[in-house]
């Protein structure tokens, strides 16, 4: 055996703690990680901060494909303040030196991370949707642009090769509480610098759209706020959610977690009924992987009819009730 | 008195009128017109509206190809005082790191300010990097998705923050960098005379050797990217039935027994 003193490759997953719960991206993260970490035969560790965090919730991240946990506990961690977050992430890098850092894409996440490779003059790739290992041992990221009409595959020159990754597209492994790792207590550096202060927090709404199977949604072809008690009555009756592009959102006539889009949220129902909807490339953006589209507008060149199985032609206030109507009668006859 | 705003803008090809060819794996600009990035559109509006408020200057910045200097005349057609252009063939193929230093070292070069606005992300790029890496780059802190201006005075600004399941309200001293979603303003549209005399407005360009004395060279372009784009694939479509329908019983009907089919009803 030659005893080359190779030093072992190393990636780096960031888990992301929300109060009391480590956000499940970071789970995502290390099932993708560990691919990684075993095609190039490197250590997969995770950076866990927070506040109180209990050893059981390190011990999880373990579980779920970790070979070790670099573990902060400091009460700078308890709110999400960018400050401190990057200043200790960064510290980190520069004594474990990895050649893979991973975050997840969410709001948080987008806004730490660019910080973080900024100060290690370091690239990173925004929301990969994949990220593969070639023939060379280089990571390739995959990532939408040009809101989200086509694939970039991007490789980084610099070290740690950073990248965000997008929620809910990566596998996350199965909890294996035999897997043995370590959890390694690191000291929190307060640093003197001060970020803006927080003065209240508050919950939004629990709704989320993106978990939803069936998608009602309504656009300007609505006319009017309550044109959506239609579409609910609709969605209802499906067992789905009411969703909106812009227009609607802009006018006010319902509130923006319902929004589908480029600027919104991106959803993979299996069914997308579209209604007074045109289909603008940015609303394609956030529904077009959508399993079966139907939509309804009376403006026949109207691009969304491109994207969609089935498309009627006609008034979504003639259309959605006579939808009603016999959807009702079939489950009469079902019956 | 007043503040000293900067705003970040970047021209992009109109998105609806871009073709993507699917074959040949090219993206063809030639019919999309180019326009101010849509997300920077409300930046500028936060900035313009902060100016209205408590008084300052709003200067627009942005990095790109001559043409670039028709979007900063609109940017000061809809409210911005002054404008610059920072345009260099060595500027060219720039990542979010090299486009953030570049445009962090010409916001050194002009001097002091406040506050710099930002848009979530550019419709081309996607990414939504810059602001947070400029921010690092000038060593001020940043906000996020700021969805709204609670209350701004002459050393202290309050924002709403959108962190995914919650809502924050911040405040902060300057400097500071705030990135807006488009929940934060409706942008107003210029008028013809603001139009007219955005027209005789002059443009300032800078080209590398303008900021000789505050940028490193080796950091700009496609030669000082960390990232390269390796290869662009074009996903195809998923195939659609593409079934229309203009009866709507019939319409309707045929629908239902589709999604029966396929056990959605």
């Amino acid at each position: 055996m030659t005893t080359s003193s190779e030093i072992k490759k190393k990636v780096i997953v960031f888990a992301e703690k929300r109060d009391d719960l480590i956000h499940p991206i970071s789970f995502e993260l290390l099932g993708k990680g560990r691919e990684i970490a075993d095609k190039l035969n490197a250590e997969l560790s995770c950076v866990l901060l927070g506040y109180r965090v209990s050893r059981e919730q390190a011990m999880e991240l373990i579980y779920y494909g970790a070979d070790q946990v670099f573990l902060y506990d400091n009460i700078v961690f308890k709110e999400l303040n960018i400050i401190p977050y990057k200043h200790n992430i960064v510290q980190l890098v520069k004594r474990e030196k990895p050649d893979i850092f991973l975050f997840g894409a969410t709001h948080f996440g987008r806004s730490l991370a660019p910080r973080v490779a900024a100060a290690l003059e370091t690239g990173l790739t925004a929301d990969c949707i994949d990220l593969q290992v070639d023939e060379n041992g280089d990571l390739i990221q995959i990532r939408p642009a040009f809101t989200g009409n086509i694939l970039a595959h991007i490789k980084t020159k610099t070290k740690p090769v950073m990248s965000t990754v997008r929620y809910k597209v990566m596998q996350m492994r199965e909890k294996d509480q035999a897997r043995k790792g370590q959890i390694i207590n690191e000291a929190t550096e307060v640093p003197n610098e001060r970020g803006p202060r927080i003065i209240r927090k508050e919950r939004q709404a629990e709704f989320n759209i993106t978990e939803a199977k069936i998608i009602v949604s309504g656009g300007r072809g609505l006319g009017t706020s309550e044109g959506f008690k239609l579409l609910k009555e609709l969605a209802d009756l499906l067992g789905g959610v009411v969703g909106a592009s812009r227009t609607p959102v802009d006018e006010g006539w319902i509130g923006k977690e319902h929004q589908v889009g480029f600027s919104g949220n991106t959803v993979k129902p299996k069914l997308y009924i579209a209604c007074g909807i045109s289909g603008s490339p940015q609303h394609l953006a956030g529904m077009k992987e959508s399993e079966t589209i139907i939509a309804i507008n009376t403006d026949p060149s109207a691009p969304i009819h491109r994207t969609a199985d089935y498309s009627i032609i006609s008034d979504l206030y003639q259309v959605i009730p006579e939808m009603i109507k016999q959807i009702k009668a079939r489950k009469v006859n079902r019956t | 008195m007043g503040l000293k705003l900067i705003v970040l803008i970047k021209q992009v090809p109109d998105i609806a009128k871009v073709r993507f060819d699917v074959e040949k794996g090219r993206i063809d600009r030639s019919s999309a017109e180019a326009e101010i990035n849509p997300f920077d559109l409300n930046a500028l509006e936060a900035a313009v509206q902060v100016k209205e408020k408590v008084g300052g200057i709003v200067t627009a910045i942005s990095m790109g190809p001559p043409q670039a200097v028709t979007s900063l005349k609109d940017a000061i057609a809809r409210g911005a005082d002054e404008a610059i252009l920072l345009e260099d063939k060595v500027f060219a193929g720039a990542d979010t790191w090299a486009t953030s230093y570049t445009l962090s070292c010409a916001i050194r070069k002009v001097g002091d300010f406040d506050l710099i606005f930002c848009g979530e992300k550019t419709v081309d790029g996607d990414t939504g990097q810059v602001g947070a890496e400029v921010a690092e780059q000038l060593g001020i802190p940043h906000i996020y998705y700021v969805s709204k201006i609670n209350d701004i005075s002459q050393d202290k600004i309050k924002v709403m923050s959108e962190v995914d399941e919650s809502s924050y309200l911040l405040e902060s001293d300057f400097p500071l960098l705030v990135s807006v979603t488009k929940d934060v303003n409706k942008p107003r549209l210029p008028t013809l005379r603001d139009k007219l005399k955005a027209m005789k407005a002059e443009i300032k360009v800078w080209h590398a050797n303008d900021l000789s004395d505050v940028i490193n060279l080796a950091n700009v372009g496609y030669f000082g990217s960390p990232t390269t784009v390796h290869k662009v694939v074009i996903p195809k479509e998923k195939e659609r039935q593409g079934k229309t329908f203009k009866d709507v019983p019939g319409g309707v009907n045929f629908v239902l027994d589709a999604l029966e089919a396929k056990k959605l009803i």
